[in-house]
């Protein structure tokens, strides 16, 4: 097990005052929070910071860590000493019940966690667990089975919390939308004893998918099209999520109009609408035959894009 | 090995047209609930009122516990909960948008 440096997570000097470390810690949480944050590791940046302030905000934590730490340094192999813990007294409870690192537990246990202590909110009852998912598209467009690999923590026969691998085959319901929880009844935590298991939430988020964008419920397609369809009007094939389409392009269409295909975006009730984008594709002039046509089409109409700039 | 249809696990969506009482959502939180009322008057949470009785929608839960994280993680008041959030969903509407016209 590596030796955690506690102050260096937090950036504070070691002699750094409460105020301090709890300013730190507010600026640290917000800049690192999973909610919020932007950060790529964000997550798990925050859960080293939780368990940095969990020990230093505590006075007795503190004190007894600062004891073990003077010979130590960060990343380096460390064992705790045997009762290296006697006469300090842990109590209170942190942020969370995310699971800590190896070496906050063996020097403050399992127990010094709060996510212990809320287990008896509903006794009898197992804890429910909660956790998200990367989905394809097609998943809510059509319905059917994925399989998610989750990790869960659980008490192990000792005690201990640990963090297990499992896999799960769930039905994903049609029209399902990012954002959206489905539960799975009973497969959160078990009860202690004979009581009900907990519930299992899933939240949903979507891949991003090679031709749709996801809005909500509506899903809209960027669909290239020649000058003269857009100018003109055409019949286009376009490709829907129940397939592909003859679209009507009207007359006078620019880049950027959009066609609203109704009820054809997620399935959802009630169903999203599927938007069409429509953007100007333009041929190249890379041979004589089009060279020619651009400058007919150019003597032709005597086009200024540039008008309304006065230009 | 593809999955197949009947040993796949069946759920429930919870979206609008999911009721929850303010017992189910605080036993969902992990909180009491008197602090669902809190989140209520403090505008964190909607309520449809039902005969004098509170209810909420399934997307309420997703919010909730946002907020109980916030809370928690943030140590924040209700108040900046609420603003914390509003603002959350305002950047990633604001976001949404954005990557719609970068493409």
């Amino acid at each position: 097990m590596e030796f955690k440096d506690y102050y260096k997570v937090m950036g504070v000097a070691r002699d750094a005052t409460e105020a301090q470390i709890k300013q730190a810690y507010r600026k640290l949480a917000r800049k690192y929070h999973p909610d919020v944050s932007k950060e790529k590791d964000a997550e798990a940046r925050f859960k080293e910071v939780g368990e940095a302030y969990e020990v230093l905000k505590s006075a007795e934590k503190r004190a007894a860590y600062d004891q073990l730490g003077q010979n130590h340094r960060a990343g380096e192999e460390f064992r705790p000493p045997p009762n290296w813990d006697s006469g300090f007294e842990f109590s209170g409870a942190g942020p969370g019940n995310s699971v800590y690192s190896d070496f906050f537990d063996s020097l403050f246990g399992a127990q010094a966690r709060s996510g212990r202590s809320r287990g008896d909110f509903h006794a009898g009852r197992g804890e429910d667990h909660h956790a998200k998912v990367l989905l394809d598209l097609e998943a809510s467009l059509d319905g059917g089975p994925r399989t998610f690999t989750l990790r869960m923590p659980e008490i192990d026969e000792e005690g201990r919390l640990i963090s297990k691998e499992r896999t799960l085959n769930v039905q994903v319901p049609k029209g399902i939308l990012a954002g959206q929880q489905i539960r799975l009844a009973g497969q959160g935590a078990r009860a202690p004893g004979s009581g009900k298991p907990g519930d299992l939430y899933i939240e949903v988020e979507f891949q991003p998918h090679p031709l749709y964008r996801v809005d909500g419920r509506d899903l809209s397609l960027e669909l290239p099209v020649a000058p003269w369809e857009a100018a003109l009007g055409a019949s286009v094939k376009t490709p829907t999520p129940t397939g592909m389409v003859d679209l009507k392009v009207p007359p006078g269409s620019h880049a950027g109009s959009k066609l609203r295909l109704k009820g054809r975006g997620i399935p959802a009730s009630p169903p999203g609408d599927f938007y069409v984008v429509l953007q100007i594709a333009l041929p190249a002039a890379d041979d004589d035959r089009a060279k020619a046509a651009y400058t007919a089409f150019a003597a032709a109409l005597a086009f200024n894009p540039r008008a309304s700039l006065g230009a | 090995m593809s999955p197949s249809d009947d040993q796949a696990i069946t759920g429930t969506i919870f979206d609008q047209s999911t009721i929850l009482s303010i017992k189910d959502l605080s036993r969902m939180c992990q909180v009491d609930e008197r602090h669902i009322v809190e989140f209520v008057e403090e505008g964190v949470l909607n309520v449809v009122e039902v005969s004098s009785e509170w209810h909420f929608t399934g997307d309420a839960l997703r919010r909730a516990r946002l907020a109980v994280r916030l809370e928690r993680d943030l140590e924040l008041n209700l108040a900046g909960v609420a603003l914390a959030l509003d603002l959350i969903e305002e950047l990633q509407r604001l976001r949404r948008e954005l990557e719609a016209r970068r493409s």
